[in-house]
């Protein structure tokens, strides 16, 4: 006989269990670049350049590097890619054209980075000579991070009960003005969550930046986005594996900072979508 | 004097005919009461009259339907909802506050002014019969109102609007008894300004408070007449069964 109370244990052992491996990385992760990268963080190591071949002194070009491209990927794909969503949510009809630019922007969505690296490279580094620069990676990294943002957009915006728009149209408001007052502002959480995602992609990606904008040793700071600049993960991957014997715990220092920052940009986010959210009246 | 004036509408929803050859006038100042079973094409009539079903892809619809002799599909379609208002079936406040609720139309139809703005949300929520209810708490959510209140909430609204005309579709059925004569109750005082067309599926409630009525059945329009006629010695025998209860 089969005894319910007893498969009822079972299953929930195991549905526990695959959680908890969940959580086993992640938490490890953190513990461990935390422990071995906290004795390198000083005032020091976060506001001076890399010095004796980057194997001391601090990291701050590649911090301001890495700020600067995320900002500019935000600046570029953020507008784009919610225009786009409330085009395709709002105005778009339901056709052949459209179902094509929605299959194109999931499989964009699923393209190597490093792919993205060799098209930034080659229209905006070479046939836009903007060269190697703040702009090319900035905008490499935007069009990286433009699926994600269109994708969690129009999720938003459809979330949107659909009486809400009627209501307004009856009113006589425009399609415009009913986006712009009823759509958009119950819509912004998610969009936000979008652009939270997006900004810890940018952040984090070495191979997009390889080729467009990231320069292996550049101690002075950008005085235009048609310069070179230090990146933090590239930094990472340049004193991990190109740079002979630098200490283990400028690695990962170096880790704990990007790791930090994205979180940092995240809580961010985080507060402002918790603010909009309790003004949510739904 | 004649508000609307439909002759010949036929209305299709891809290959579905709500609608088949509904010819008839709607009088001014006057409560016309809709009434018909489910999928009669009760509500795809009052839709028309303020162009949302347009909203629809897959609408269709041939004939004319004119409100003070011009044509619906000629005007701009903003311009002609501000004319014709609409209350829906359930209470659907927008996502704003109380005020800012029934200050969204005129905020949309461009008053600007905030000292305006506060007269019109007075006034018409003293219409709706909810001023005393809310005036106390103005800027709370209008979702913390009862479904009763919600639903005087957007007769107020629509009416901030100013318009000619007032399309309720079912605006009772949601409603507890004492909520729906408080909004019989409003519509009977808003017949003297404006003209009412109330979709409903309680017949009692058409008897109530409507002037003239009109029964739909399978997108046909069987019979229209003085409200009195209708329930005492309709001339058509498929009226005479629906009012009794015998189908629908």
């Amino acid at each position: 006989m089969r005894n319910p109370q007893r498969t009822q244990k079972i299953a929930f052992f195991f549905l526990f269990l695959a959680t908890l491996f969940i959580v086993i990385p992640v938490g490890l992760i953190v513990v461990i670049i935390i422990q071995k990268g906290l004795p390198a963080i000083n005032w020091q190591f976060l506001t001076d350049v890399p010095k004796q071949g980057m194997r001391s002194g601090g990291i701050f070009p590649a911090i301001v590097g890495t700020i600067y491209l995320v900002s500019g990927a935000i600046i570029f794909a953020l507008p784009i890619g919610l225009l786009a969503a409330i085009y395709l949510c709002e105005y778009a009809k339901d056709n052949f054209l459209t179902k094509i630019i929605k299959l194109a922007i999931v499989n964009l969505a699923g393209v190597p980075s490093v792919v993205y690296g060799l098209f930034g490279v080659a229209l905006f580094v070479v046939f836009l000579k903007f060269g190697a620069s703040i702009l090319s990676g900035s905008l490499t990294l935007g069009i990286m991070i433009l699926p994600i943002i269109i994708t969690v957009s129009r999720e938003a915006l459809e979330s949107v009960p659909y009486s809400f728009r009627e209501v307004s149209r009856s009113l006589g408001a425009s399609k415009w003005q009913t986006i712009r007052y009823i759509v958009l502002p119950n819509a912004i959480s998610g969009i936000l969550t979008g652009t939270i995602l997006g900004i810890g992609r940018a952040a984090g990606e070495t191979a997009p930046i390889l080729f467009t904008v990231a320069a292996f040793y550049l101690p002075q700071l950008p005085n235009s986005i048609f310069e070179q600049v230090m990146a933090l993960p590239y930094h990472l991957y340049v004193i991990s594996t190109q740079v002979p014997n630098v200490d283990e715990k400028i690695r990962y220092g170096t880790a704990l900072v990007l790791l930090a920052l994205v979180l940092f940009v995240n809580l961010v986010a985080i507060i402002i979508r918790y603010k909009f959210r309790k003004k949510k009246k739904w | 004097m004649v508000e609307f004036l439909i002759r010949d509408l036929n209305i299709w929803f891809s290959s579905i005919h709500a609608l088949k050859n509904v010819t008839l006038e709607i009088s001014a100042n006057e409560i016309l009461s809709v009434i018909g079973p489910a999928n009669s094409g009760k509500t795809t009539f009052l839709r028309m009259l303020n162009r949302l079903n347009e909203l629809n892809a897959n609408f269709r619809m041939k004939g004319e339907v004119k409100i003070a002799g011009q044509d619906i599909n000629d005007m701009n379609v903003e311009l002609l909802r501000k004319k014709v208002g609409m209350v829906f079936a359930l209470p659907l406040p927008l996502p704003l506050s109380i005020f800012d609720n029934v200050a969204y139309g005129a905020k949309i139809h461009g008053t600007r002014n905030k000292k305006k703005q506060k007269e019109i949300v007075e006034h018409a929520l003293k219409q709706a019969y909810l001023w005393d209810e809310v005036k106390d708490r103005l800027d709370t959510s209008a979702f913390e109102l009862s479904g009763g209140q919600q639903q005087r909430l957007c007769i107020a609204r629509t009416l901030a609007v100013e318009p000619d005309v007032i399309l309720f579709d079912e605006p009772c059925s949601g409603l507890d008894p004492i909520s729906t004569a408080k909004v019989e109750e409003a519509m009977l005082k808003l017949k003297e300004n404006y003209t009412i067309i109330l979709v409903t599926n309680n017949v009692k409630q058409a008897a109530r408070v409507g002037d003239k009525t009109v029964f739909f059945l399978s997108g046909e329009l069987i019979e229209i007449d003085k409200t009195d006629k209708i329930f005492t010695t309709p001339s058509d025998k498929r009226t005479d069964d629906y009012i009794r209860g015998k189908f629908g």
